[in-house]
């Protein structure tokens, strides 16, 4: 009972980082209908200037939304200099386009940082507490409640606020949208901006736990993307669904299998969701009312 | 006044308008009838800014609007409902309202309640879904939503592309004394553009015809409804010799 109640913990943490990597997917796909193979190295860019941040002799607390701040104006640039001049053409073109800077920003975090792997403090120092029967890393609560409040925040910005309707709105039907007077180019820039920083903070939280290098965007990306895939591509809270259950798979099968196979197995499960339910588990029927 | 000169559309290679005349007058419905493919949907396309112009000029109130993004169209004062009303089913009414309005939201943020109290005084049946999600409400709450919508931006002149599309006669009629109501109340321009000829003559002060990108025929309902060939082809009236 102990060890299930410790996977769980365990999964649910990493799987609340997955699940910022997938909205960071969700939110530039619906916006523009890329799929952004850049995300991870948005996670890469955050967690290794966060260690730059602090061995330049920066305090953590600063450190952090340095590197939050850095990584969201890279996306921003990203989105002004290879996707607007180029909006119009085909969205695999625009796809192809983000797996080049995707290889383009690996290369200039290999000259940067070179290649050993760089470790990023935890911000909780203190001892491991008792929970419940399972032993908790205060990094992994931290983790979690920073995502909880993370996701409450993104939840008003979305729903709740006129700049956020008017981003579902482009994200619905972006034609009507610019009808209404709305700046479709600068949403997709908004979206650009808004990924790049929850990338970075998903980076900046994995970091402690797995070290940062300057190819760790690889594999965070592809979790992320598995989680989205899980979640439905056009549901924020499906990806966020998404991305604890794969959190959680992956932590019991590295227990009761091995964790030498838990990649292995979070790719299993994307193949079986493109199999069987290749629209996601929550996405709903869609269909317009004429 | 609305002007339109010598204005010709191309989408990808394909020469769509041909070189299109048409004026609006303040206070004037002006209708457009054509058959399917004549080129009416992308007429207001081009004047809303969806597509761009390859030759020829809007001018509003004297304002060039032709060749800016749709955008800054809004902003300038016309507005488009376009076919199919798309509304926004992901939204509320009540987002979809403000999102209308969303040129000058910053600017007249608090008189954004009284003009949504404006427009649902005009469209009563959609006070009830005011919270409801846009894609829940029916056909026709959907165009009166999207007309509504249209008219947040305060607009000079405002398009409708075939607002009739799929809608029982009664609501097609309750649709027309809006359009009515709108003109007397609110001085806007509008062009209303229709399969329905019926009703698109019944409402309008002018009425121009258009075939295959081109306008075949101009004048007042009675001249266009008098006119033999909008006889058999519109109206469905045999000619007998």
């Amino acid at each position: 009972m102990d060890l299930v109640m410790q996977y769980l913990v365990t999964g649910l943490t990493v799987g609340s980082i997955y699940a910022l990597m997938a909205i960071g997917f969700v939110t530039i796909y619906n916006i523009t209908g890329i799929l952004n193979f850049a995300q991870g190295e948005f996670a890469m860019i955050g967690a290794l200037s966060c260690v730059s941040f602090v061995n330049l002799g920066l305090p953590m607390f600063a450190a952090i939304p340095a590197a939050i701040i850095l990584t969201a104006i890279i996306g921003f640039a990203v989105e002004r200099t290879v996707i607007f001049p180029v909006r119009n053409r085909s969205v695999i073109t625009l796809i192809v386009i983000t797996i080049g800077v995707s290889t383009f920003i690996k290369g200039l975090g290999l000259i940067i940082w070179g290649t050993s792997p760089r470790t990023l403090q935890p911000v909780m120092k203190m001892g491991p507490i008792q929970l419940l029967g399972a032993v908790i890393n205060p990094q992994s609560l931290f983790i979690f409640l920073t995502v909880l409040l993370l996701l409450a925040v993104l939840y008003v910005f979305f729903d709740k606020t006129f700049i956020g309707s008017a981003l579902r709105a482009s994200e619905k039907n972006p034609r009507a949208a610019s009808l209404m007077g709305i700046n479709t180019s600068s949403m997709s820039a908004l979206a650009f901006t808004l990924a790049a920083a929850l990338g970075a903070i998903a980076g900046i939280m994995i970091a402690p736990l797995t070290d940062a290098t300057y190819e760790m965007g690889f594999l965070i990306g592809l979790k992320g993307f598995v989680a989205m895939v899980i979640g439905g591509v056009n549901n924020i809270s499906g990806a966020v669904v998404g991305g604890l259950l794969l959190g959680v798979i992956e932590a019991f099968s590295g227990g009761f299998i091995s964790t030498f196979y838990s990649d292995a197995i979070a790719f299993g499960v994307l193949l079986l969701m493109l199999f069987f339910k290749p629209t996601g588990l929550f996405s709903k029927a869609t269909g317009e009312r004429v | 006044m609305l002007y339109v000169q010598g204005l010709s559309t191309h989408i990808g290679k394909i020469q769509i308008l041909h070189s299109i005349d048409l004026h609006v007058h303040q206070g004037e419905i002006v209708s457009i009838i054509g058959a399917n493919g004549a080129g009416k949907s992308t007429l207001l396309n081009t004047l809303a800014g969806l597509y761009f112009p390859s030759t020829g000029k809007v001018t509003l109130e004297g304002e060039v609007i032709s060749g800016l993004p749709a955008h800054k169209v809004v902003r300038k004062g016309l507005s488009l409902v376009p076919e199919g009303r798309q509304i926004f089913s992901n939204l509320t009414v009540k987002e979809n309202l403000l999102l209308g309005m969303y040129s000058r939201y910053y600017k007249e943020k608090n008189q954004a309640k009284d003009h949504i109290e404006m427009i649902l005084d005009m469209f009563p049946s959609l006070k009830k879904h005011i919270d409801n999600l846009g894609g829940n409400l029916s056909g026709g709450e959907q165009q009166m939503l999207a007309i509504g919508r249209g008219l947040m931006s305060k607009p000079k002149i405002i398009l409708l592309d075939e607002p009739s599309m799929g809608l029982a006669p009664k609501i097609v009629n309750e649709i027309l004394e809006i359009l009515m109501r709108i003109k007397k109340e609110m001085g806007t321009m509008i062009i209303l553009v229709e399969q329905n000829v019926k009703a698109a003559l019944k409402v309008a002060d002018r009425v121009y015809v258009m075939e295959q990108g081109n306008i075949a025929l101009h004048g007042t309902p009675e001249e266009i409804s008098m006119n033999p060939q909008v006889k058999s082809a519109y109206l469905g009236i045999k000619m007998t010799s």
